[in-house]
């Protein structure tokens, strides 16, 4: 079957989509998106997780069909939807400006000499990043709390993280990364 | 396999009719683990995700009509007033992720014996409105699980709402697992003190092939609550009653053995938790009945 939807702003084609492929494969393996990563297969690792309508879900857990006409943020998106965000609520952006958006993270080498988001920036500045793996889910889901919860207490943390495990890091940077993007929001203000 | 993409409720039952072996995915979060594991290979997937409907929920005079694939974060969010006990049991489920797909009716329509609204649900009280072409019909929650991830639906019916009744009382909701999230239930327990009809009611999770209610425990309580006019003078569960209330409990468990736990350990543990759930349920009860009483004494 065609599936056609948004990712990171873009439109998409995918075709000859198996009826039970997960929307996770789709985006590796169909789109070359390889950022959200494939660990589990059944939602307990969060490693895979994505914005789909802007809600934080396990993409290995979406049918692809699932997602015909809706919208879906990966981490290669990430950065132009932070500053996106950004724009809009600092009210600078005229409305035809915001509707224009496209984010540029559609491919493989998107990492590579590109703008970072906040909550990657503080990632890497707090040293939160070991082998990697569990990161792209983590970015994702710790930039929807602070989206939602500029203010958050550690056990507020703690919770909208329980669904990404990390076997590296132990999670004390991961907490201090999301500590210092926090505060580093709330000084911008 | 083909993917069924119904865009409205009509359209969702003449397809099941059509093609009763079809398999609704609505949050996904137990199918898509099936068929990713390669455990099933349903001929067809029924789509539900375009309904908007099934993600509606209406507050009544006694009920609430909570919409199948409400999912368990809006419940959190949305209706911890009107059903305490069912917005604690979502608040237990997996993950942030998880939350923000599955809803209610999967978790019924799946059966498991773990599955974490069930306990609820048969606290509080609730009915399942299942529909087909042939009409809608409303199951008794006490009647919906028939076995191990077995329910009462017939092949071409789906579940379009689940009817819960309203607190009228304190509620609570108790689990057993090896962190606070992304943990499969080793055992659940629900109960609801009803105080208008002056009954308590339960719900057993994971220690049974279905959930159940524990019936000759809630007899048991009733009974003595009512011979110590409990409900009028508002005194502290004496003790002997908590326990003996406890034990009949872990009496209507029927558990197994296996990896998250012996079947002694469940009893145990449901025990434990209605002693627990009963505490503190009781506790908020007093603490009403005093706040409205001087309430009343002040007006």
């Amino acid at each position: 079957m065609r599936v056609n939807f948004t990712v990171n702003g873009r439109p998409q084609e995918a075709d000859d989509v198996w009826e039970g492929e997960s929307l996770l494969y789709v985006l590796r393996e169909r789109l070359g998106l390889p950022g959200s990563k494939n660990a589990c297969e059944q939602g307990e690792c969060g490693s895979c997780t994505v914005r789909l309508d802007g809600v934080p879900v396990c993409s290995c857990l979406v049918a692809a069909g699932q997602v015909q006409d809706r919208d879906v943020v990966t981490v290669e998106g990430l950065a132009d939807y932070a500053k996106q965000r950004d724009r809009v609520t600092s009210g600078g952006t005229a409305l035809d400006e915001a509707r224009q958006w496209a984010a540029r993270g559609t491919d493989s080498q998107t990492g590579e000499g590109g703008e970072l988001s906040p909550i990657q920036r503080a990632f890497i500045d707090a040293g939160a990043v070991q082998c990697g793996f569990c990161t792209p889910g983590l970015l994702v889901a710790a930039d929807e709390m602070l989206e939602r919860n500029p203010d958050p207490s550690d056990a507020d943390i703690r919770e909208a993280l329980s669904g990404n495990l990390c076997r590296c890091t132990g999670y004390e940077k991961i907490m201090d990364a999301v500590r210092l993007a926090a505060a580093r929001q709330g000084e911008e203000v | 396999m083909d993917f069924l993409r119904p865009a409205s409720w009509e359209e969702a039952l003449a397809a099941k009719a059509e093609h009763p072996t079809a398999v609704p995915i609505a949050g996904g979060t137990d199918v898509m683990v099936e068929i990713n594991f390669d455990h099933r290979r349903p001929e067809y997937l029924l789509d539900l995700n375009r309904i908007g409907d099934l993600y509606e929920w209406e507050v009544g005079d006694d009920s609430v009509r909570l919409g199948a694939s409400v999912p368990y974060t809006k419940i959190m969010e949305h209706l911890r007033a009107e059903l305490p006990g069912l917005a604690l049991a979502s608040h237990t489920v997996a993950s942030p992720q998880i939350r923000n797909r599955g809803g209610v009716g999967g978790n019924l329509g799946t059966a498991s014996p773990a599955g974490d609204a069930h306990p609820a649900l048969l606290a509080a009280g609730a009915e399942v409105e299942a529909a087909s072409v042939r009409g809608t019909r409303l199951i008794p929650i006490d009647d919906f699980y028939t076995g191990v991830k077995r329910n009462a639906l017939a092949p071409d019916e789906l579940i379009r709402a689940i009817r819960i009744k309203k607190a009228d009382g304190p509620q609570q909701y108790s689990k057993v697992g090896t962190r606070n999230a992304m943990v499969i239930a080793v055992c659940a327990f629900g109960l609801a003190l009803h105080p208008g009809t002056r009954t308590v009611r339960t719900g057993i999770g994971s220690a049974a092939p279905t959930p159940v209610r524990a019936r000759t425990a809630e007899d048991f309580l009733n009974a003595a609550l009512d011979e110590g006019g409990f409900w009028d003078n508002g005194k502290i569960i004496t003790p002997s009653v908590a326990k003996q209330f406890a034990d009949l409990c872990a009496a209507a468990c029927n558990p197994i053995d296996d990896i998250r736990g012996t079947a002694n350990y469940r009893r145990h543990a449901v025990g434990v938790m209605a002693r627990r759930t009963l505490t503190w349920t009781w506790e908020s009860y007093r603490g009403t009945r005093r706040a409205a009483c001087q309430n009343g004494g002040a007006a």
